[in-house]
């Protein structure tokens, strides 16, 4: 029985096991009715659960969330609305957000993927924003692990299918396979979208008397508490909670995008929100609460799927492709004109108010009256208590053992889990559709033209969840640092991020800690590089029987590349050009992916991030793109340089021959390790002067590492590895793996 | 030439159409909702990519019967050019226009990815910039793209020269491996009777600007401003 048809038989009395079933705390429940004045009926105690729930009041991140920096002169709009932006220039600007759909892609993995896609690009239209490209972040158990391949299948074929239909390019991500995520797969969608600044939409309803106005797909009983699912943990019976999961209809979504920008071009609206978690409840509150009014609904207006629904159901209903709007008074008519057109519902269903309360009324009756300050102010705020991980001990390149062959390690390693080629992945993402994809997936940074100009938003989603394992502070900071360098080694000036924080359970000291530790190290990154976080979201609570994820703190980048014809790939382009290495080698190889893949272990702590490092190595690439110094750069990041190397030689089909690795470091350290603040870049040899005098002047660690040429990857003393045979290791594992389903 | 774009609830491939066409005629289509059963006098009609109708029942199908195509496939039968890409293919199979049918591919996923396409006559009004059997990329992504028609009808379509494009090798050859979707024959376009409707899977608009990774679309439309000047 569902927990509202158990409410329902409970007759309106609320007793300690409804809300519980609520997800309330005793106390939690004590501080709601002295908020309220009253005991709550039903209605209230639905809305007052999940506008407390972790999901949406954020509870047990707030205080930390304070940490991290939000501003800066491209910043527009901050965290705080549905979606962040940033200005590009002549009065344009990106809109962007990443957000969660952890717990409905475990439990139903099309739908879940789906309709978190569906979710974060209404985020980004309701501000008025066309969005321009999506980029995912997915991390899921071990490959062996017998629900994996089930998994993989249904969320990449959910991302594609929603995006797809919708037209808009998904145009890159990440994917990891870890059997720490066996039981709680992650599933982050990002979305980036396009905007005239001055036509820029918030959610803040000022204004008394206006009506409010639903738009979009009915509603129905699907999704009903998925905020409150959200904010708890996953058992053996949680595949029990698959209604809980909406159902995604990205064909009316497209309707409602095009209806939405098309009514946006007339001066009808006066706010605007979707109705993603908490539907109809979290806009209404939301929207009237910004703007400081009261609202008022007329629950037997709402388009209803089926017939029966109660005001509960309704208000907690989280049906996909909604929208809720305050018009201008008088402009209903021509909202309904275009809604109309694209055969959208479309309803006044209220009016907002001086009373600064939301009142429900359904078949006559008042189904809830609560005070908007109870329920968006008043929710508890907890310092949860934490305790700082163990910090490892750094490990010593002579303390892991070298392999038998160089050239194998590469094979290997190329050809793992972990670094084999996602192309089974994106070729079921429409990454092409709108035609400004100028770099498709596979690069460092997808790039997509800002239409009609020559700019280009570079784009780029990271996290090392093995290194913020080992140390949270570290791994957060490297999270920043290599989605800065991503757009950087594009070309592209970093302008700030959007993030997505999947932890455990905060109520356990040591998750809490994980959480902390993250969000300082992530603070420290942001400020370092002028990288400020403008959007997010918080997914807690992310684990099963007791046993949590790592921590998980997804970072989505973008960055402005003013001239496209400027933009850098990681393609080789020609022979004989030069290979150099900009950065410090310490062969780092503690939490590296060859520790992973080759031994089989992690241990030890993850590579140290130098932010001042960064930040010069990262200015002295871009200044030498833009100067048109390079042919080719790539960050180097999981798997070292040799992996860097081979993933350059792959995109442009040209082999290298490398010298042997000078110095004291073992060579599988220098090939293999992971030291952070360092890229590869090719230059014509009459170039490669330059770069040398540029990283010298720049005070940045220079080494020529060989030449372009040849279908082989040489390294001087070893056998030659064919382009051939790294092609099939790289491409053979991921389709593979999937056909053996 | 004066192009219109239809556009039906679902299409997402219109601008992508438009901003081709008119780098290539200089002249910006008309854009023409399905709902309006008139259409503007028109040099040439494009069934633009996307989901039309969501591509509920089946692709194309729901498209195929609305208002404006009843205006459409009377202007292709008087001899007005119509280039259907991808979706537009669909809705032109299901329109009665083209023969035959575009099935689920044969690997039951969607496919995004560059194509080699041989091209089959280079004297229509599409083809007359390529040259004969030249291969050219044009860029993949359906769901539903897999050709498929009786024996019967693709001996007769390839007896009468109606096979536009197929997909093939880097040098031309047609083989089971360069066939991405199952299609038969490896069809990837074809026309009708008098060589003036042409349907495509694979889009030549997103391969008509160097930006985007290569050019050999920008002769489909080359063509038909040439022919249709």
């Amino acid at each position: 029985m569902t927990i509202a048809a158990r409410a329902e038989r409970a007759a309106q009395s609320i007793t300690p096991e409804i809300v519980a079933e609520h997800g309330l705390s005793p106390d939690e429940y004590k501080r709601l009715v002295a908020a309220l004045g009253r005991e709550p009926g039903l209605t209230e105690l639905g809305i007052f659960s999940v506008m407390w729930s972790e999901h949406c009041s954020y509870k047990s991140s707030k205080v930390w969330l304070k940490k991290l920096p939000t501003e800066g002169p491209q910043v527009i709009q901050g965290p705080g609305e549905n979606a962040g932006i940033v200005d590009l220039g002549d009065g344009q600007a990106a809109v962007f957000k990443m957000e969660s759909h952890n717990h409905p892609s475990y439990i139903e993995p099309y739908q879940g993927a789906a309709t978190g896609v569906g979710g974060i690009m209404r985020d980004v239209f309701t501000m008025g924003a066309r969005p321009i490209a999506n980029m995912n972040a997915l991390r899921f158990g071990a490959p062996d692990h017998p629900k994996t391949k089930h998994l993989v299948s249904g969320v990449v074929s959910g991302i594609g299918d929603y995006g797809n239909c919708m037209g808009v390019p998904t145009v890159g991500g990440e994917t990891n396979f870890d059997p720490r995520y066996n039981d709680n797969i992650l599933v982050n969608a990002m979305c980036v979208g396009l905007v005239d600044t001055g036509r820029i939409f918030k959610a803040a309803a000022k204004g008394v008397g206006h009506p409010v106005v639903y738009v979009g797909s009915k509603t129905g009983r699907d999704g009903i508490h998925g905020a409150t699912m959200a904010s708890a943990e996953f058992d053996d019976a949680s595949a029990e909670k698959r209604p809980t999961v909406q159902v995604g209809d990205p064909f009316t979504e497209k309707l409602l995008l095009e209806a939405c920008l098309e009514l946006m071009e007339e001066d009808a609206i006066v706010a605007i929100q979707d109705m993603g978690a908490a539907g109809l409840t979290s806009s209404s509150v939301e929207m009237a609460d910004k703007g400081g009014v009261g609202i008022e609904l007329d629950l037997d207006l709402v388009p209803t799927r089926e017939g029966g629904m109660t005001a509960y159901e309704m208000m907690l209903s989280e049906s996909q492709e909604r929208m809720l709007m305050i018009l201008k008074p008088g402009s209903e008519t021509i909202a309904e004109r275009v809604f109309r057109k694209w055969e959208l519902d479309f309803s006044v269903i209220g009016y907002t108010t001086d009373t600064r309360r939301l009142v429900v009324r359904h078949r006559g009756v008042i189904e809830a009256d609560i005070p908007l300050a109870a329920l968006a102010h008043a929710a508890p705020v907890y310092e949860r208590a934490w305790v700082k991980p163990e910090p490892q001990a750094r490990v010593a390149p002579e303390e892991v053992p070298a392999p038998n062959s160089l050239p194998g390690a590469l094979e290997c390693l190329i050809g793992s889990p972990h670094l084999c080629s996602r192309r089974w992945i994106w070729e079921q993402y429409d990454h092409m559709v709108m035609a400004d994809t100028v770099q498709r997936p596979g690069g460092d940074a997808a790039v997509v033209r800002v239409h009609g100009t020559k700019k280009g938003l570079a784009i780029s989603c990271d996290v090392t969840p093995r290194y913020c394992a080992a140390d949270p502070h570290q791994g957060a900071k490297q999270a920043v640092a290599e989605c800065w360098r991503n757009l950087t080694a594009a070309g592209a000036n970093p302008l700030a991020i959007t993030d997505c924080m999947n932890f455990g359970n905060p109520e356990r000291p040591e998750i809490m800690g994980t959480f902390a530790g993250a969000v300082e190290g992530m603070a420290e990154a942001c400020t370092a590089l002028s990288f400020p976080v403008v959007s997010g979201n918080v997914s807690l609570y992310n684990e099963t029987n007791g046993v949590s994820i790592p921590p998980t703190p997804s970072i989505g980048g973008i960055g402005l590349i003013p001239d496209i014809s400027t933009m850098a790939t990681i393609a080789l382009k020609r022979p004989g050009d030069v290979l150099m290495l900009l950065g410090k080698e310490e062969g780092h190889l503690g939490q590296s992916l060859y520790m992973q893949a080759m031994l089989d272990r992690s241990f030890g702590a993850p590579p140290p991030v130098d932010l001042k490092a960064e930040r010069r190595t990262g200015d002295l690439v871009r200044g030498l793109i833009r100067a048109g110094g390079v042919s080719a750069v790539h960050d180097v990041s999981d798997g070292g340089v040799l992996v860097a190397i081979a993933e350059m030689a792959l995109a442009g089909g040209h082999g290298v021959a490398l010298d042997a690795a000078p110095g004291p470091l073992p060579a599988h350290a220098v090939w293999f390790g992971e030291d952070q603040a360092r890229y590869i870049v090719a230059a014509p040899p009459d170039k490669a002067d330059a770069v040398r005098e540029a990283a010298e002047a720049a005070q940045v660690p220079f080494r020529q590492l060989g030449t372009v040429g040849g279908d082989a990857v040489r390294l001087d003393g070893e056998p030659p590895l064919p382009l051939a045979v790294l092609r099939t290791a790289h491409e053979d594992w991921l389709p593979r793996f999937m056909a053996h389903g | 030439m004066k192009a219109s774009v239809i556009v039906f609830p679902g299409s997402n491939c219109d601008r992508d159409a438009a901003v081709a066409l008119e780098a290539a005629s200089g002249l910006a289509p008309s854009m023409v909702w399905h709902g309006d059963s008139e259409l503007p006098a028109s040099d040439l009609i494009v069934l633009p990519g996307g989901f039309s109708y969501g591509d509920y029942l089946r692709s194309g199908a729901m498209a195929a019967h609305s208002p404006v195509m009843r205006e459409v496939v009377a202007r292709a039968r008087g001899g007005t050019p119509v280039l259907g890409i991808c979706n537009g293919f669909q809705v032109l199979t299901e329109a009665g226009l083209l023969p035959g049918v575009l099935m689920r591919n044969a690997t039951l996923k969607f496919i995004c990815r560059d194509v080699l396409l041989r091209v089959e006559r280079n004297d229509t009004g599409f083809t007359r910039r390529y040259a004969q059997g030249e291969v050219v990329r044009f860029a993949l992504a359906n769901k539903d793209g897999g050709y498929f028609a009786e024996e019967a009808t693709l001996d007769r379509l390839e007896g009468e020269g109606r096979i536009a494009f197929r997909y093939c090798d880097e040098t031309g050859e047609i083989s089971a491996a360069a066939n991405p979707n199952g299609s038969r024959r490896n069809i990837a376009g074809l026309y009708n009777e008098n060589g003036t409707v042409l349907g495509l899977m694979p889009h030549p608009e997103r391969l008509a600007d160097p930006a985007l990774g290569g050019t050999d679309g920008a002769k489909m439309f080359l063509s038909l401003v040439e022919t249709l000047h």
